[in-house]
């Protein structure tokens, strides 16, 4: 099995007012010094087998298509092992 | 010799029922299309309505986007024929790339429902050229994720093509770019919009009145106007 982790992050432009909202209540709850919090997705695609290069392509083209919009948000892929 | 425009329902749509009656009643004859369907049995233009299809799972109008139907919707945009997303069916039509930009969560992180004040910027598309140019009318709104967003490029160049189709006045809702409530594609037969015209089409509801009304008529004018009727 082959677990592959995708993380979806809005861009840096784009405002992220579930963010805002939870650096605020992270203020309320006593936390000092919060610059900026930013909300993302992960995804964890767990596959069978070894991911041969041509499924790990299909996971990456399929991550800009369906659990990414290129319009507003920037993703990262990255294959973890397992047993 | 009867317009018929399809209307689309996707699991969690709630505005087809009401998009069909306001068709219906500006003299357009509506169909009822399936998600799941791959064809569009003939229809004149589509109605892609509002709601929250698929449960707005993943992103709103992220899962819609892939149902079989909009691949004809897609092809027949493509060809020319009117298409006009409300509301999530303006998510699914960003969603589809058949309108640029994306709709992300209000500014406020309000869900707003209000009577909304627009100015009609461009009222030669195939869904507002029965309003005059600069026209305000008054159209209910709804929504949690209704706030356009767009890089810099994109934002001028729709400016300078004229295609921000609706623009909101007396206050920004959701923090759009550039106040933008609709917007349409190149060619002007493909529209999308936040506010919902199909909910301001009769007295009897009363506020917001019927100022919505144009949207269907001007659908009909350039089906019947233009012979795009099949």
């Amino acid at each position: 099995m082959t677990r592959v982790v995708v993380d979806v992050m809005l861009k840096p432009e784009i405002l992220d007012p579930e963010g805002r909202a939870i650096q605020a209540a992270l203020a309320r709850l006593g936390l000092e010094g919060v610059a900026d919090v930013r909300q993302g997705k992960r995804f964890e695609i767990t596959l069978d087998g070894p991911v041969e290069a041509e499924r790990a392509a299909a996971v990456d083209r399929l991550a800009a298509e369906l659990l990414a919009n290129p319009v507003i948000e920037d993703y990262t892929l990255r294959l973890e092992n397992e047993q | 010799m009867n317009a018929s425009v399809g209307v689309i329902t996707f699991p969690g749509s709630l505005d087809d029922l009401d998009s069909r009656r306001a068709l219906d009643a500006a003299g357009l004859s509506a169909q009822p299309v399936w998600h799941a369907s791959d064809s569009l049995d003939g229809v004149d233009a589509v109605l892609v309505p509002g709601g929250f299809s698929y449960g707005d799972y993943l992103r709103c109008g992220a899962i819609a986007r892939f149902a079989p139907i909009m691949s004809e919707v897609i092809a027949a945009a493509g060809q020319g024929m009117p298409v006009l997303g409300i509301c999530n069916g303006f998510q699914i039509l960003c969603e589809s790339h058949l309108l640029p930009g994306a709709l992300t969560r209000n500014e406020s992180l309000h869900y707003v429902c209000r009577d909304q004040w627009l100015r009609v910027d461009n009222s030669r598309t195939a869904w507002t050229n029965s309003y005059d140019e600069s026209q305000e009318i008054l159209i209910p709104i709804k929504h949690g994720e209704g706030r356009y967003v767009a890089d810099d490029a994109t934002l001028d160049q729709l400016e300078t093509d004229g295609r921000v189709v609706v623009r909101y006045i007396g206050g920004n809702p959701n923090g759009s770019f550039r106040d933008i409530a609709g917007i349409c594609n190149e060619s002007g037969n493909v529209v999308g919009l936040m506010p919902h015209p199909e909910h301001a089409i009769d007295p009897l509801t009363g506020a917001p009145g019927t100022d919505g009304r144009g949207f269907f008529e001007s659908v009909l004018n350039s089906l019947v106007g233009s012979g795009g009727l099949r």
